[in-house]
């Protein structure tokens, strides 16, 4: 007997694929409606969320047969702890960037909010879709179903942006086809494309050239889509040119879901045996070293926010990719296995979607893009730029924020693997970090206005952004330091650590 | 053994100042009431810490911990007799400084006030919370958050001197910061748990020697807030922040954090016993040693008087750093001691640089001729503070040079009694000229009235109030009364047990 929680899989894709035509069809008649259908469809789907992973939590995983058929024939969704988790974070960041967006296109794209809102739509969907779903080519369809919604957004604004979105466009049908040659291998040597199936079916043929191949094969696939360093070059275009609910997405979201499916690739269609078998996690830490520094380095350089923003990223993804890379080598709870990388998901979409939407509502304000012109707005915009800070602070790791606690987390899991140097790249990046969010902070609350040299009173006036647009930012703010304490006091860390277990990164005591 | 009690004052200590801070924020646009939240906050800390004194005079530790943030490390604070001198004093000096801000502030009619008070209150509660914690990582914690919330009181004037200013302190001490966070998870990673405890955590058995060097040369490096040499050129440049700010950084907070870290980590975490096996005692020592011979010849050379000041500080801070590194019973009670006693003592000559300033405008010494004359209590304030820093009797100065004299002497260690009596002679050389300006100075080539013409006289109450206490307890510590007691039962506690 199924309970109604095991329809929510399912029904979260549905209703979300069902909304974005009825925003379409609705926004017809009424363009006003569009931003409360998607408002209230994400919503309903964020309250779906939780109760998924409240039902996972207390009886196990979800196994959903699309169809009523079987798998390995049929569809199946599956949601354990891990989608779960990754479910409530897309869905929470989601709804915090749909809120916001309200005012904001309105101010920015005032002839497209119908198909804005109907594709953002969609995006939630794929996204939803990569992270139920069981089955590896149904995972590839959804991924392109969040990548083409993704370049549809990003080249909303017309002009650059639309080069921006090219780009990506190019790199990310480059990576789609590495995702989809993988899916073929595999399919050649198993011939099942069942996830659950897939993995009984392969540890025979881990010493198959083909399986080795596909492995590869995802890796530089995902890695283009979720920005990893040497092939992050899409990425500051995109963010920098999309609207920057758009970008709070694709930073905070979309390339943590990518992250997500090779993490689930990875663990679930193969397994800690095989990655044992190859060096290629190791591999895999030193290019995320590289990307840390690299990624802090070119973020140094620019002057536009949501460029060096989006190089911060990329660094960001570094530590993902960093904390993956020692999953299989960290065993001590509560730094063993995948925790840090998750914990890392987590606070790098509060981190980003923050940062992001500040950045955003400079532009909605006063259309400022660059940092040199942010003078003064520490007194013009309070609240956005205390919000500012205190992301800043969370991304340079100062305690007790979320980035402090994922740095330390990191740290520690690279001390048990023996790895030291990236002890020393993790404590240089923070370091990195403070120089290129400092200037901002500097800038903002520290250098006068012009003409304000002499006179001690201030020309500049409070000039707050709607309130629609500063709840989502000093939400997302706040958690940044409520999140650092509660996962300091390890009150969500057993959670992960199931993941830990599905996955037999750690041994059961 | 030591008895524990489970106390919930300390998180009632830590709340004043960030209960304060929101406080301040809420009433930013009514300056009195602003104003009183920050001395109420202050006068609650302090009684809430002086109430924690009779249980820790019998020899009790207060534990308190809230979570566990990784297995043998908790969160929360474990006070004991040296936690709780830091925090008598910074919280103590935090009325005073409040006090005097008001004057201070409103005088010179400072922008941003409250930023100013905000800031400075969160500082008090990043210090509070470094002084009452219970292990290394709790006490990281607190510990950026000073370097933190310090940083726009530096920057506070935003003229572009003051704005390098901020960026050299956040440079060195968040560089700093990170090293420290290092050594910290080393040190986790080693021992498996940080918790502080006499006779330290560290033994030679967890890891070679050549690694505990390095451990201990990283921990150094993470407590740049003591200032030593060649690390210091951060706090000579923050000398551009208002003068109550140069307080919080010299006397109350900050540059005692650091200190009070190294301490920590010589005492808590390595232990007499490793150190004097590592060799490490006598590095420290002449590391201090070469710090506060060539700060006392920088200050010779400076003729702003805050600057001099500074490198004072620079000097005076080593003498507890040298305190300690004796690895001596009686060096440890001198350089504990002097952690109140400099407190107090430098606080007293910075207020009074501050009250020359709102009254008279001027910086430099050489334009100070005759002052004293105008201003006769702060500069008698100024005096004895100024005699203490020499270590001339009746001050509380004398006492902790006598301590670290004997330190010395017990070590065995003659040159290096020989380099606190030159260090005491070179305080001499660069203080004397001051007082002598100030009250024999000839007046007649410098300015003895304000460009508008009115007399130099002193300055408001609120300013004078305070340096007057502070100089008064200076002169106080020399003698045997309750308040010394108080912390000579305290340090004896420490070295007792």
């Amino acid at each position: 007997m199924q309970t109604a929680i095991e329809h929510f899989p399912v029904l979260i894709v549905a209703i979300s694929f069902f909304s974005a035509i009825t925003i379409l069809a609705a926004g017809w008649i009424n363009k006003k409606t569009s931003s409360f259908i998607c408002i209230a469809t994400i919503l309903a789907q964020f309250v779906a969320s939780l109760f998924i992973l409240n039902h996972v939590l207390t009886e196990g995983p979800i196994h959903y047969w699309l169809g009523g058929w079987k798998p390995p024939w049929g569809i199946e969704y599956v949601v354990d702890v891990l989608n779960a988790y990754i479910l409530v974070i897309l869905l929470f960041l989601g709804l915090a960037c749909a809120i916001y967006s309200k005012r904001s296109i309105e101010h920015e794209l005032p002839h497209k909010i119908v198909s804005f809102y109907t594709i953002y739509q969609l995006l939630i969907t794929g996204l939803c879709g990569v992270t139920v779903t069981g089955d590896i080519f149904n995972m590839y369809v959804f991924i392109e179903i969040m990548s083409l919604s993704a370049y549809a957004l990003i080249g909303s604004r017309g002009n650059i942006a639309l080069k921006a979105s090219f780009t990506y466009l190019v790199l990310g049908s480059i990576g789609a086809c590495f995702f989809l040659l993988g899916i073929g291998f595999l399919y050649s040597v198993t011939g099942s494309l069942n996830m659950h199936d897939l993995s009984l079916l392969l540890p025979p043929l881990y010493g198959n050239k083909i399986v080795k191949a596909a492995f590869v094969l995802f890796i530089v696939g995902l890695s283009i889509k979720m920005a990893f360093f040497p092939l992050h070059t899409w990425l500051p275009d995109a963010h920098a040119f999309a609207p920057s609910e758009i970008s709070a997405m694709l930073s905070g979201i979309i390339i943590e879901v990518c992250t997500y499916a090779f993490i689930r690739v990875a663990f679930s269609v193969f397994s800690v045996n095989f990655i044992r078998l190859l060096p290629i996690f190791d591999i895999l830490c030193w290019v995320a070293g590289v990307a840390i520094i690299m990624g802090s380095i070119l973020a140094i350089t620019q002057f536009n926010l949501k460029r060096m923003l989006a190089y911060s990223s990329v660094a960001n993804m570094g530590y993902i990719m960093l904390a993956v890379g020692l999953s299989a080598s960290a065993k001590n709870y509560p730094w063993c296995g995948l925790t840090p990388a998750l914990m890392h998901i987590l606070n790098h979409a509060l981190m980003k979607g923050c940062l992001f939407l500040v950045a955003g509502a400079f532009i909605y304000k006063a259309d400022l893009w660059d940092i040199t012109d942010f003078r003064g707005l520490g007194k013009k915009m309070p609240y956005t730029c205390a919000a500012f800070v205190i992301a800043a602070i969370s991304i340079i790791g100062v305690p007790p924020s979320v980035g402090f606690v994922s740095k330390l987390y990191i740290i520690l899991a690279s001390l048990e693997a023996k790895k030291f140097v990236f002890v020393a790249i993790l404590l240089m990046s923070s370091l990195l970090n403070l120089v290129y969010f400092w200037r901002v902070i500097e800038t903002m609350y520290m250098k006068r206005e012009e003409g304000e040299e002499h006179s001690l009173t201030p020309i500049s006036s409070k000039d707050e952004i709607p309130l629609s647009m500063l709840i989502p930012v000093l939400t997302l703010a706040s958690l940044c330091i409520v999140m650092g304490i509660l996962w300091l006091a390890e009150i969500a860390i057993p959670i992960l650590n199931k993941v830990n277990v599905m996955f037999g990164l750690v041994v059961i005591r | 053994m030591i008895e524990i009690a489970e106390s919930l004052r300390p998180w009632l200590a830590i709340s004043c100042p960030a209960l304060g801070a929101v406080f301040i924020l809420l009433f930013s646009k009514r300056p009195n009431l602003r104003e009183s939240w920050t001395l109420l906050a202050s006068i609650v800390q302090f009684s809430i810490i002086f109430s924690m004194v009779p249980i820790i005079v019998k020899g009790t530790m207060i534990k308190s911990y809230l979570f566990t943030m990784f297995p043998g490390i908790n969160f929360g604070f474990k006070v004991d007799a040296f936690g709780l001198i830091f925090a008598l004093t910074s919280s103590f000096l935090w009325i005073l400084v409040s006090i005097y801000s008001i004057g201070y502030m409103r005088a010179l009619r400072e922008h941003a006030q409250t930023r100013y008070y905000f800031c400075f209150a969160l500082a008090i509660f990043g210090a509070v919370g470094v002084a009452l914690s219970g292990n290394l990582v709790t006490m990281y914690i607190f510990y950026e958050i000073l370097t933190v919330s310090t940083y726009p009181l530096v920057a506070h004037e935003q003229t572009s001197e003051a704005l390098f200013a901020g960026r050299k302190y956040l440079a060195y001490l968040l560089t700093a910061g990170c090293v420290l966070l290092g050594a910290v998870v080393l040190t986790y990673s080693l021992a498996g748990t940080t918790d502080f405890d006499k006779g330290g955590i560290l033994t030679v058995v967890f890891a070679s020697r050549s690694v505990l060097m390095i451990l201990f040369i990283l921990f150094l490096l993470g407590f740049m807030k003591a200032a030593y040499m060649p690390f210091h050129s951060w706090l000579p440049t923050a000398m551009v922040a208002p003068t109550p700010v140069s307080a919080l950084l010299h006397a109350v907070a900050v540059v005692k954090a650091g200190v009070f870290g190294i301490v920590r980590t010589v005492c808590y975490i390595y232990g007499i016993d490793l150190m004097h096996d590592l060799g490490l005692g006598v590095i420290l020592a002449s590391f201090a040693a070469f710090t506060m011979i060539i700060a006392s010849l920088f200050a010779i050379a400076q003729d702003n008087l805050k600057r001099r000041l500074a490198y004072s500080t620079i000097s005076q801070l080593s003498y507890i750093i040298f305190g300690v590194a004796l690895l001596s019973p009686m060096g440890i009670t001198g350089a504990m001691i002097h952690i109140p006693f400099h407190g107090v003592m430098k606080i007293t000559l910075f207020l009074c640089a501050g009250a020359i300033l709102v009254a008279s405008g001027k910086k430099n010494i050489s334009e100070m001729a005759g002052i004293g004359r105008a201003m006769p209590i702060t500069m008698f304030a100024f005096t004895v503070g100024a005699l203490g820093m020499c270590g001339v009797p009746p001050t509380g100065g004398f006492i902790s040079k006598w301590f670290l004299g004997l330190g010395t002497l017990q070590a065995g260690n003659l040159i290096f009694l020989a380099v606190i009596l030159i260090s005491s002679l070179l305080d001499v050389v660069y203080f004397f000229p001051i007082i002598y300006t100030a009250f024999f100075g000839n007046s007649e080539g410098t300015e003895s009235s304000l460009s508008n013409g009115k007399k130099i006289k002193e300055a408001p109450l609120f300013m004078v109030f305070p340096l007057s206490i502070t100089a008064l307890l200076s002169i106080a510590f020399c003698f045997s009364n309750p308040v010394t007691d108080v912390i000579l039962n305290l340090v004896r506690l420490v070295i007792s047990n």
